[in-house]
């Protein structure tokens, strides 16, 4: 780790202006990708800007809205039977995110701004049609995930919480590299009164939706409806543990799986 | 009462300090002043180092002290070396080139070592040595062993042309190739034995420090053998004379190999101490390890089996190019030579065998021994090939199998081994028991149903162990003899010390050798205390590996003679009896058929007092010392079975059965034996299905260089072992012992391929099975079918 400077605002507004007055800074929340990021001396911030003093975590279910504060712990979603109760397949998938001291650190913020192309929680936010509510705005899922490690969040701009409506049913079947146990491929199925959202992690450089399985299971919200669907290898991502064909494979299988357990 | 000590699973002494946080690892010792070190390891997989410009880092803050290659040679610090001479088939001497503790004008691998950087704080010295300006230039690279010795490689030393440090062969040429021509039939198999990483829980740490009051130097270090490494580094290396430095092995977190080794950072760091006239502390980031601890295994073998028209093995023939790395480690020659070569007989009757190894460097780590060392590469090959015979002749693998063991001991093998006990057929049996082979179709045929594969795999192995008669091993190119000394020190309260040189880094021995002393004593466990590790308090040591204990176990033993004799004497002069009538029984020194007595510490307290036998015939005290040079190697033998279950969907294979009964001869205490193979077949599994280092082909860099990439084997991974022990006692060692801690890893691998490729069909696969591998077979083979 390089020095940096270290502060622990009590509120949104001071972690702003902490922001704004030092010159390469960043928030830190449970510190799972940054503190290794760190440590490996591949990002050298000025300051981190701790946000576990402000209160921004909890789990609200009303409305048929599941409303998770971004501070709020793997470990609490896995647990909560709030959440069990509205969409057990949110808490499913934060159970699998990594070990338990990963889960009894890492936030639901803080894993939704790094958009790590192989992290669970986007395939939940996009896959349910979230809403991420900042520090200056609402920005819906959709729009939200622009790249490989990009968001929509602009400097400075802090997630406070995501809501999501409950669906009729959904599931989330991940399939873990063998190393990192990270999603090589998460698919992300949901019956929601919208449509039917199918949102893949872990394939590509970024979540995606795979419109022809929404398409087919708009049709038929069966495991067959997606079964015979190939995925084209074109954008996948190759690499020591899976190549580009057989991550393409993987979407259908884990597709075919997650509606196999709610059809 | 404690005379049935032995053979029972006590609780392990040193756990309670191990669990409780309360074990002393080298990087928990602080010593006074001490500085802190960081190495400057090279970027490049090859590269000429044009120049280095220290000058901005050493004003760094905090800087102590930087030194580089330069600095090595001006001091005349010899080179690591490789301790163990392989001579090629043509006679010449293997061509080891030099290995600098600080790299030269060259670096060979990513990671080489090329300067220390010493400051108040580790995190300033890695500040420093970012400013430290090396000018390369890059060279190109070799990493695939494959193709190390092609005409055009690139080259990494002068003294080896086409990367090549030996040729080496072993047994019978014209016999093999004599027998290959009246086969029946020919088998032949293309094996990869993938490159493992070690990755002990404990990564590499080093303090060296200088007293110039006494001109000595300390060295406290990760080590599996202390006094090899003292005496490394004093008669090769050069750097102080043996008796003015001192090596200390504290409490030391897992080797497996990886700390038998002399490395670059221990001795730069005790070299370095008197420069800087400061202790100087090093402790490895888990991202070094993966670097430059020495890896394991990666070999590529062709193997060819002549067999008769009854399925009698007539031949076999074995070609190996085992990767050496950049450099050879302290006993990287050995390895894939007279650990591997002479372990290819397995538990068959081979009257031919012709095995030829040629060992290449290639930019990337060096490789030596790692849990098993060249007899998991052996088992390989030579299960993998007699499944894959029974297959291709259609024949049950246990009966082929059944009608080549070895029934008759003592057993020459025509690579060296003189196999002295076994019993092939009672350890097959019992493992074929516990794994309810028989209805292991009907498992299979339900897993058909679910859509899934099955498949069982056997591997029947043989090891050999305790490394070894020091004459043998000296003939066959060893710099050292493989004996081990014990010291037992008597208090005059009747506790016992022993000093032993086998070093435990997780074996138990403080518990395993203290069942030892207490069952001959008939004292309890708590009165003996095994001291170990440090070269100022043991008398000598080869160390821990091989599955040597029983060595070490042994010295205790001969010493324990000698203490029972001198206390006899001793006894018989109080007892005032004679001492031929003195018997030893349950701690007692008695006078046979009296009920005159004197328990073993009272004994004790006479030696020291001295007041009750003339000291002109018999000596004050009661300690005493032996070296125990073993007769023959021990050979553990037995059977593992795995049975996997393939989703070929997504290739994921789960091993849903494992079962090993394995022959360690007498066994001393269970769940410390049991424990060493959970552990072994840890990793025996985790090579299989998992482990694989694995270098960039252009850029030779290490792309498995984090737990994000190198997948280290779960609990989750594995099985539920099922696991018995056949016994026939070893009997070349007093107490019948044979040793336990690489069968595991030695036996598992090929069990585990087995089971693949029985569930997949196929002839070849090469390890580890990754799910990716494994759905890319499927899916070859049903494209091929259509
Ligand atoms: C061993 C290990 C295994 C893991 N396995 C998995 C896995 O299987 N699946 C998975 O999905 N993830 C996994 N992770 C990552 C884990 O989920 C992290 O917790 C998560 O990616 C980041 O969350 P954090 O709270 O730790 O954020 P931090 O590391 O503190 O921050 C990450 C980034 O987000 C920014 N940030 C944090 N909070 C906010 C906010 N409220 N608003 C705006 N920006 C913010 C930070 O500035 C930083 O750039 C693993 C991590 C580890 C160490």
């Amino acid at each position: 780790m390089y020095q940096f400077q270290y502060f622990r605002p009590k509120s949104l507004d001071e972690a702003r202006k902490l922001y704004e007055n030092n010159g390469d800074a960043k928030f830190l929340a449970g510190g799972q990708t940054l503190i290794p990021t760190l440590k490996q001396r591949l990002a050298q911030p000025t300051a981190l800007i701790d946000l576990g003093g402000i209160a921004m975590s909890g789990i609200k279910v009303a409305g048929g809205v599941v409303t998770i504060g971004a501070g709020t712990k793997h470990f609490d979603v896995a647990s909560s039977a709030d959440v069990k109760g509205a969409i057990p397949a949110l808490s499913h998938l934060a159970s699998h995110i990594g070990d338990p001291a990963v889960r009894h650190m890492g936030t639901l913020g803080g894993s939704i701004a790094n958009n790590d192309p192989a992290a669970d929680y986007p395939a939940a936010v996009l896959g349910l049609g979230a809403t991420i509510k900042t520090t200056s705005r609402t920005i819906s899922a959709d729009d939200f995930f622009t790249g490989m490690f990009e968001t929509a969040l602009e400097e400075g701009e802090i997630i406070t919480e995501v809501s999501f409506p409950v669906p009729e049913k959904a599931a989330y079947m991940k399939f873990p590299n063998p190393a990192s146990r990270y999603a090589m491929v998460g698919v992300f199925v949901a019956k929601t009164k919208g449509g039917v959202r199918v949102a893949v992690t872990g394939a590509a450089s970024s979540v995606f939706r795979e419109s022809a399985m929404e398409a087919a299971l708009t049709k038929s919200f069966t495991p067959d409806a997606v079964a015979g669907i190939k995925v084209s290898p074109g954008n996948m991502n190759s690499d020591l543990h899976g190549t580009a064909e057989y991550r393409a494979h993987l979407v259908t299988v884990m597709a075919k799986r997650a509606v196999a357990t709610i059809a | 009462m404690t005379a049935s000590i032995i053979g029972t699973s006590v609780r392990r002494k040193e756990d309670h300090r191990f669990i409780t946080g309360q074990g002393r690892y080298t990087d928990d010792i602080n010593r006074p002043g001490q500085a802190h070190a960081y190495f400057l390891r090279s970027p490049h997989a090859h590269a000429k180092i044009k120049s280095i410009d220290t000058a901005a880092a050493k004003a760094a803050k905090g800087v102590v002290g930087i030194f580089t290659g330069a600095d090595i040679a001006a001091d005349k610090l010899g080179p690591l070396t490789c301790g163990w001479m392989v001579t090629s088939k043509d006679g010449s001497p293997m061509k080891m080139g030099a290995h600098p503790v600080l790299a030269g004008d060259r670096v060979r691998y990513v990671g080489d070592h090329i300067a220390i950087v010493i400051a108040e704080t580790h995190a300033q010295a890695k500040d420093a040595a970012e400013l430290i300006a090396v000018d390369y230039e890059e060279l190109p690279a070799v990493v695939d062993p494959a193709h190390a010795a092609d005409a055009g490689a690139a080259q990494l030393h002068p003294e080896a042309p086409r990367n090549t440090i030996y040729q080496w062969e072993l047994g019978n040429k014209p016999e093999t190739e004599a027998a290959f021509k009246k086969a029946a039939t020919k088998v032949s198999l293309n094996l990869t034995n993938n490159r493992l990483i070690p990755n002990a829980m404990e990564p590499r740490a080093a303090i060296g420090e200088y007293d110039d009051g006494t001109g000595g130097y300390t060295l406290y270090v990760t080590s599996q053998n202390p006094h090899v490494a003292r005496l490394v580094i004093s008669a090769f290396i050069g750097l102080a004379p043996e008796h003015k430095l001192r090596v200390v092995a504290p409490d030391v977190g897992g080797g497996f190999g990886s700390k038998i080794f002399i490395y670059a950072e221990e001795v730069v760091c005790t070299w370095a101490a008197k420069k800087v006239k400061r202790p100087v502390k090093w402790a490895a980031e888990r991202s070094e390890s993966f670097l430059s601890d020495a890896h394991g295994r990666d070999h590529i073998t062709h193997a060819e089996l002549a067999l008769d028209a009854d399925a009698r093995i007539l031949g076999l023939h074995v070609k190996t190019t085992a990767n050496l790395g950049a450099y050879m480690s302290t006993f990287s020659s050995s390895v894939p030579t007279y650990l591997y070569g002479t372990l290819l007989s397995g538990q068959y009757n081979i009257p031919a065998i012709h095995v030829e190894v040629d060992a290449v460097y290639t930019n990337t780590a060096p490789v030596d021994a790692y849990r098993g060392a060249g007899r998991p590469e052996a088992t390989f090959v030579i299960e993998r090939i007699v499944e894959e015979a029974a297959r291709q002749l259609k024949l049950d693998p246990v009966e082929f199998r059944r009608k080549n063991f070895v029934r008759t001991f003592p057993h020459q093998t025509p690579v060296i081994m003189a196999y002295d006990i076994g019993d092939y057929d009672a350890s097959l049996d019992a493992a074929m028991k516990l794994a309810n082979a028989k209805d292991f179709p009907a498992r299979r045929a339900e897993a058909k149903a679910r859509g899934k594969l099955r498949g069982l795999g056997y591997s029947t192995y043989i090891e050999a162990c305790g490394l070894a008669p020091s004459a043998a091993v000296g003939s066959l190119g060893a710099g050292v003899g493989l004996w081990e000394s014990a010291e037992v020190r008597v208090t005059p309260t009747g506790s016992v010390e022993v000093f032993t040189g086998a070093h435990s880094h997780g074996q138990g021995h403080e518990t395993t050798f203290a069942q030892v002393v207490a069952g001959r004593l008939g004292i309890p466990l708590e009165n003996v205390e095994i001291i170990h590790g440090d070269t100022n308090s043991v008398q000598f040591g080869m160390g821990t590996y091989g599955s040597r204990a029983a060595v070490g176990l042994t010295a205790v033993s001969r010493a324990l003679d000698k203490i029972e004799a001198k206390a006899k004497k001793i006894a018989a002069h109080v007892l005032e009896a004679s001492a031929a009538d003195i018997v030893f029984e349950n701690g007692e020194f008695k006078v046979a058929g009296t009920d005159r007595k004197l328990a073993f510490h009272e004994v004790a307290l006479n030696a020291y007092v001295a007041h009750k036998f003339p000291t002109s015939e018999i000596e004050p005290g009661l300690k005493e010392g032996a070296f125990h040079d073993p007769t023959n190697f021990t050979f553990p033998a037995g059977c593992h079975i795995c049975e996997v279950e393939i989703d070929p969907e997504t290739g994921v294979t789960k091993v849903v059965n494992f079962t090993a009964v394995d022959d360690f001869g007498n066994v001393i205490n269970p769940m410390v034996v049991e424990g060493q193979v959970h552990g072994g077949v840890a990793q025996g599994i985790g090579q299989a299905l998992l482990e694989h280092g694995v270098y960039d082909k252009e850029s030779g860099q290490l792309i498995t260089g984090s737990y994000m990439d190198y997948t280290m084997p779960r609990a989750d991974d594995l099985p539920t072992y099922k696991l018995g022990f056949t016994v026939t006692p070893c009997p070349s060692n007093p107490l019948g012992m044979k040793g336990c801690g690489e069968a595991g890893a030695i036996a598992s691998p090929a069990a585990v391929i087995n089971a693949v490729t029985d569930a997949l069909g196929v002839k070849e696969f090469d390890m580890p099975a990754t799910p990716q591998r494994v759905w890319a077979t499927i899916n070859r083979n049903r494209a091929a079918a259509e």
